[in-house]
């Protein structure tokens, strides 16, 4: 029996910024079914614990016009997770999925028919916004304070769990000699009253298979930390280099035992991208080409646009950094795109430091700063990396980001997985009927607090 | 082109009747599993059926006359659009319709839903669109207190039809480029925003989803009740009826949705559909028989009026064959069959019924219809963009 930790791996879909390389020769549809079939199956051949998708609700603006410059366009999460269920048998299916532009019945409703469609396999990617520019294509608009977003989030989840409880797992007895469906002892009905819910009745759906599904969360400030410890059974983080991904799961373990849980039930997967190579120097020279494939002309003044804010258009890519001054008072030019504040003009000092040092174009500096992190190298040296980040706790895991749909994942699954497995650290098959969360090698579901829960 | 004869099947739980589900066996238990629902869409896909609709509703199940849950019928159900993603990779040519409700739900992510189902099913998507009256659902959204008059929720599904629509619409064809000179991965010129403002609902953007097969997959609306044949013909592309109910005949129930299209100066003459529900056995007798004995099992009889909503028949396929002629004399473009039994009458609608249809010159047989799009398959003409004669074809580049 080992006593190595197990790598847990989950397959991003390529997303809709640049590090997906639309313009590669071998890209296909990013909403074609045939791409996320592909995506899902190779996912599955490499037996990744999950399949995760982003979800946007807005096309993302630039200078006021739909920005043109990455893939545009997407599916509707729950469904096209639905139809994926229809077409894998052991990979978990996870969503992303918003608190602030749905409602908890609805959705509860629908998470619980995909882990019934999946048999136990479904996941939600919790996620909070509150701009008013995502709002406009809502009923309620942005009604939201930006400091409500995360108590909306969970009592969302709360009040999702209650529902989720609500059935018994023996609730259906379709007794036909007695005529009787279902024993409406077993069925509880939920009587929710919060600040931000007030939900009455009887849950549409039966229990599913997992009872809930597993609670993914994203949430980087000290807030969103919180909301993930309190709820969540993954998180989905940014901190990817080794210290820092470090120190990201010793303060999310001491934020677990702050709530009573410990770091047994929640997992750390790290998002990553991985060039692979033949040698060092092969994967190297792969990863240089990648970059500027990500980072065309038009997306280096686009990406220097965003922290201007404002218009560069007329500057020479291969030509010096602009010397306009960034324009901090204005409206943001923008929108629908996750931004971390930061100190602009000490950043903009930086760049103009380190392109002056380095002798750096426009197109040479944007893809230094933007394209940083991920794993280069060849097979056997990025299984090493991943055993080493999981046995030294730096992570449980990865989310795995390709750059390209769908292939991007091949190559990881033919060179790396095998590499895992012989190191000892890697599961040789799924085990039949097992859920997401057994997968995952979880314990099992966070109660609600409201009401005493039901366990299957 | 359609068939003569549209054919529709009603998929439901364990069927129709309250008490079909003892009927059904182990697979009772099994009404939310995906095998369940496979095993049924895939059979009425294989034989030639046209579509199937799911039907859908926020709450657990019906209540009984104290107003609580009835727990001898079937309670408890699946999500109907994801139901219909999930089959879809299994089907081929059926059409795929959940039912999808308007009057608590979000119009971007009923627009988006449908659209995915459309691109999973290359093209076979369709819209049940349905109210949600009651305070019991309002009540388990607490976000408004329930019981709005018929022709207040009327006017909020015309809205959320209306925005949905203009989302389906939101993408040209063409908008994805993949222009790699420039960059550019589509032609923001020819993705238009919904700009929407109602008194119910405001989307401001565009679909995040690129234009469907279909454009607009077709809408299908139950026209019932008061108010309700003018919403389906301001809405919908296929109207489906209920003969018998509120003492209607066909000729009736079929020139309510003539005269709302007259009254709303529509020349389109949309498919209508007639509801039947059904029990099919292979005499009337025994037909008669077997419906009795769920009636009693049930403790009343399911008919119009008593649980039932259209005409309850129990039949024969011959008799079938020839109402379903009568109903196309009358002007119909078809029928929805809700079978009272799931699988024992869906599978006597797929194996048995679609046969005689064909024998009876109503229908051509499945092998000798060419694959099509679900509109093309109910008659209905292709959904030319509201932005086409804005946007109009697009320029051919020629580059030097």
């Amino acid at each position: 029996m080992s006593a190595k930790r197990q790598v847990h791996l989950a397959a991003h879909f390529p997303g809709v910024n640049n590090t997906t390389i639309w313009s590669d020769d071998r890209a296909e549809s990013q909403i074609a079914f045939s791409s996320f079939e592909h995506f899902a199956r190779n996912a599955e051949r490499g037996l990744f614990d999950y399949l995760f998708l982003a979800e946007g609700l807005r096309l993302r603006e630039q200078k006021g016009r739909i920005h043109d410059l990455d893939v545009v366009g997407r599916p509707n999460t729950l469904a096209i997770l639905a139809a994926l269920a229809g077409v894998t048998e052991h990979i978990g299916l996870v969503g992303t999925l918003q608190t602030t532009f749905n409602e908890p019945l609805e959705l509860a409703k629908q998470l619980a028919t995909l882990d019934h469609l999946t048999e136990g396999r479904a996941g939600w990617n919790v996620v909070t916004s509150s701009d008013a520019f995502h709002g406009a294509n809502f009923r309620r608009g942005g009604f939201l304070d930006h400091a409500d977003r995360y108590t909306r989030a969970a009592e969302f989840i709360e009040l999702s769990r209650e529902l989720w409880d609500s059935w018994e797992p023996d609730a259906v007895v379709a007794d036909a000699p007695a005529g009787v469906f279902a024993d409406r002892s077993r069925i509880r009905d939920v009587d929710h009253h919060g600040p931000q819910f007030d939900v009455i009745g009887t849950f549409p759906v039966p229990r599913s298979p997992q009872g809930h599904p597993v609670v993914v969360q994203a949430g980087d400030s000290d807030e969103g930390r919180d909301l993930a410890a309190a709820h969540a059974e993954v998180i989905f983080s940014l901190h990817t280099e080794f210290d820092d991904a470090k120190s990201y799961y010793d303060d999310i373990t001491v934020r677990l035992e702050r709530v009573g849980r410990s770091k047994e039930e929640l997992h750390i997967l790290p998002a990553s991208t991985f060039v692979l190579g033949d040698t060092p120097e092969d994967a190297a020279e792969k990863a240089r080409a990648i970059q500027r494939a990500q980072v065309s002309p038009a997306t280096a003044i686009a990406f220097l646009e965003q922290v201007w804010n404002r218009d560069l258009s007329g500057y020479d890519v291969d030509g010096p950094l602009p010397d306009v001054e960034p324009d901090l008072e204005g409206a943001a030019i923008t929108r629908g795109r996750a931004r971390h504040t930061r100190d602009v003009p000490a950043l903009v000092r930086s760049w103009r430091d380190l392109a002056s040092a380095e002798k750096l174009s426009i197109r040479d500096l944007v893809i230094r700063v933007s394209t940083r992190g991920g794993f280069v190298g060849t097979p056997s040296h990025i299984a090493a990396e991943i055993d080493r980040y999981v046995q030294e706790r730096a992570t449980d895991g990865f989310v795995v980001v390709p750059h390209t749909n769908p292939y991007g994942l091949d190559e990881f699954v033919d060179t790396v997985v095998p590499l895992l497995q012989e190191r000892g650290v890697y599961r040789e098959s799924y085990t039949e009927g097992a859920t997401l969360r057994e997968t995952l090698d979880l314990p099992g579901t966070i109660r609600s607090r409201t009401r005493p829960g039901v366990l299957a | 082109m359609p068939d003569r004869i549209t054919l529709v099947t009603a998929l439901q739980g364990a069927g129709w009747h309250p008490a079909a589900w003892r009927t059904a066996g182990p697979a009772a238990q099994r009404l939310t599993s995906l095998r369940h629902w496979r095993d049924v869409v895939v059979e009425q896909d294989r034989l030639g059926v046209d579509a199937v609709t799911i039907e859908d509703s926020f709450t657990a199940g019906p209540v009984d006359a104290a107003g609580e849950l009835d727990t001898n019928t079937v309670v408890g159900r699946l999500d109907a659009l994801l139901v219909a993603s999930a089959v879809a990779p299994a089907t081929r040519a059926i059409g795929l319709v959940p039912t999808v409700s308007v009057t608590h739900t979000e119009p971007f992510h009923v627009a988006t839903g449908l659209q995915t189902l459309d691109h999973v099913s290359q093209g076979r998507a369709g819209w049940r669109v349905q109210v949600s009256p009651t305070p019991r659902e309002a009540a388990l959204f607490g976000r408004r207190p329930g019981g709005d008059e018929a022709a207040v929720l009327f006017d909020e599904a015309r809205e959320v039809a209306e925005v949905v629509s203009r989302l389906w619409d939101s993408w040209d064809d063409d908008a994805i480029i993949r222009d790699v000179t420039t960059g550019r991965f589509i032609d923001r010129d020819r993705i238009h925003n919904a700009e929407f403002e109602g008194s119910f609902v405001s989307v401001h953007g565009a679909s995040i989803v690129p234009r469907s097969p279909q454009g607009r997959p077709p809408v299908f609306s139950l026209a019932h009740r008061a108010d309700a044949p003018a919403f389906a013909v301001d809405a919908a592309d296929v109207v489906l009826v209920t003969p018998g109910y509120g003492g209607l005949e066909a000729r009736d129930t079929l020139a309510l949705v003539r005269d709302a299209e007259q009254a709303a100066g529509s020349d389109v003459r949309r498919p209508v559909l007639a509801d039947l529900a059904v029990l099919i056995g292979s005499s009337a007798a025994e037909a008669a028989d077997q419906l009795a004995a769920l009636d009693a099992a049930a403790g009343a009889p399911y008919a119009v009026g008593s649980g039932a909503d259209t005409s309850v028949l129990a039949t024969t396929v011959p008799d079938l064959v020839a109402l379903i002629g009568d109903l196309r004399d009358l002007g119909y473009a078809g029928v929805r069959l809700r079978p009272l039994r799931i699988p024992l009458d869906s599978t006597a609608i797929a194996r048995e019924l679609v046969p005689a249809l064909v024998t009876a010159g109503l229908r051509a047989d499945v092998a000798s219809r060419p694959t099509a799009d679900l509109r093309t398959r109910l008659g209905i003409a292709p959904a030319t963009s509201r932005y086409a004669s804005v946007s109009g074809p697009a320029p051919v580049e020629v580059s030097a």
